[in-house]
């Protein structure tokens, strides 16, 4: 029974927001049937792309190799450095506190304090699943300048932390 | 359908053909992490669907355009950043609601600056980024991405 009731617990919006339409149109409630429409057509709006998306997101995954990239860490300095870390926060999902673990890993195979502060950049802003949906509600122009704009700015980052951190004995923790 | 849905569709099924002819075992893990990707979002981006779709309706859009409009000025960047910086809201889910704000009325600049603020500073997630890298880099890092965030808003306001 706790066990049933917990799975609804995760529909229980949609539930209840179902029945909510079903009364609108029952009963001619003009406010309810002006929401439905509104969110009937933004469902649409996400079920014609976000599918479609997720399937090249899923490809990328499997023929981009996360461990590959990884091997590369530490190697090359200046521009092949700096490409190899935001080309692995792109291949990344999830929310920032999600990069603090991989954070701590590059520290560890010797990626220059720099390069940890570019990938959390990268991280923060560059995800290739984002950059998807983000193209597709905001569209194209938004996202290419808000990319290019971001850029140089996480390079300028990395480059202060370096120098700002140089004789302050920097180390990443590990948690748990 | 709109030309957003077109490209994805077909870029999609480009990418799906090469894929099965180059490693059929792949492609087949490909979309199944896919679909996993996706089934984990969909209640959440759903449940978000309908909350915007209340919102709109229930905010009218001469406020949204009175504080966060064009001639908002600094406060609607304020509030933008403000709103950004402090709360926890993942990606996908915030999209939605940004393009909600500026079919509303809101401006370019201040969606942009709460995007970025959104993406680029964690202020309730200070503590764990603390236990990682102490206390003084923590701060730096968001208090320097905070500017950032601000500036690369503006730019794209003025772009768009």
């Amino acid at each position: 029974m706790k066990k049933y009731l917990k799975k609804i617990q995760r529909y229980i919006w949609l539930i209840l927001f179902a029945v909510f339409m079903l009364l609108s149109f029952a009963f001619h409630f003009d406010a309810g049937k002006t929401i439905t429409t509104g969110f009937k057509d933004s469902l649409i709006e996400m079920i014609t792309f976000i599918p479609a998306l997720f399937i090249i997101v899923g490809l990328f995954d499997v023929w981009v190799s996360k461990e590959k990239i990884q091997q590369h860490i530490g190697q090359g300095s200046g521009i092949k450095g700096i490409s190899i870390v935001v080309l692995l926060a792109m291949l990344q999902a999830g929310p920032l506190y999600g990069a603090f673990p991989v954070a701590y890993m590059l520290w560890k195979k010797g990626a220059s304090i720099r390069n940890i502060f570019i990938y959390l950049g990268a991280f923060t802003s560059f995800k290739i699943p984002m950059l998807g949906i983000e193209i597709a509600y905001l569209g194209i122009q938004f996202t290419l300048v808000r990319t290019l704009v971001s850029l140089p700015f996480f390079i300028g980052i990395g480059y202060f932390m370096e120098w700002y951190l140089k004789d302050k004995d920097f180390k990443v923790n590990t948690i748990g | 359908m709109s030309t957003n849905a077109i490209i994805y569709i077909s870029v999609c099924a480009v990418l799906l053909l090469v894929s099965f002819f180059a490693n059929r075992q792949k492609t087949l893990m490909g979309l199944k992490r896919g679909w996993f990707m996706f089934r984990n979002i969909l209640v959440p981006f759903l449940n978000i669907l309908i909350l915007v779709s209340i919102a709109l309706f229930l905010i009218p859009p001469s406020i949204i355009s009175r504080y966060l409009g064009p001639e908002s000025g600094a406060l609607g960047l304020l509030i933008a950043a403000v709103v950004g910086s402090i709360t926890l809201i993942p990606g996908f889910i915030s999209y939605p609601i940004a393009k909600g704000l500026i079919t509303q009325g809101a401006s370019y600049a201040v969606v942009a600056t709460f995007m970025t603020t959104l993406m680029m500073v964690g202020v309730v997630t200070m503590p764990l980024e603390i236990k990682y890298f102490g206390k003084r880099v923590a701060i730096t890092r968001n208090l320097l991405n905070f500017v950032a965030a601000v500036i690369i808003g503006l730019a794209v306001g003025m772009v768009l």
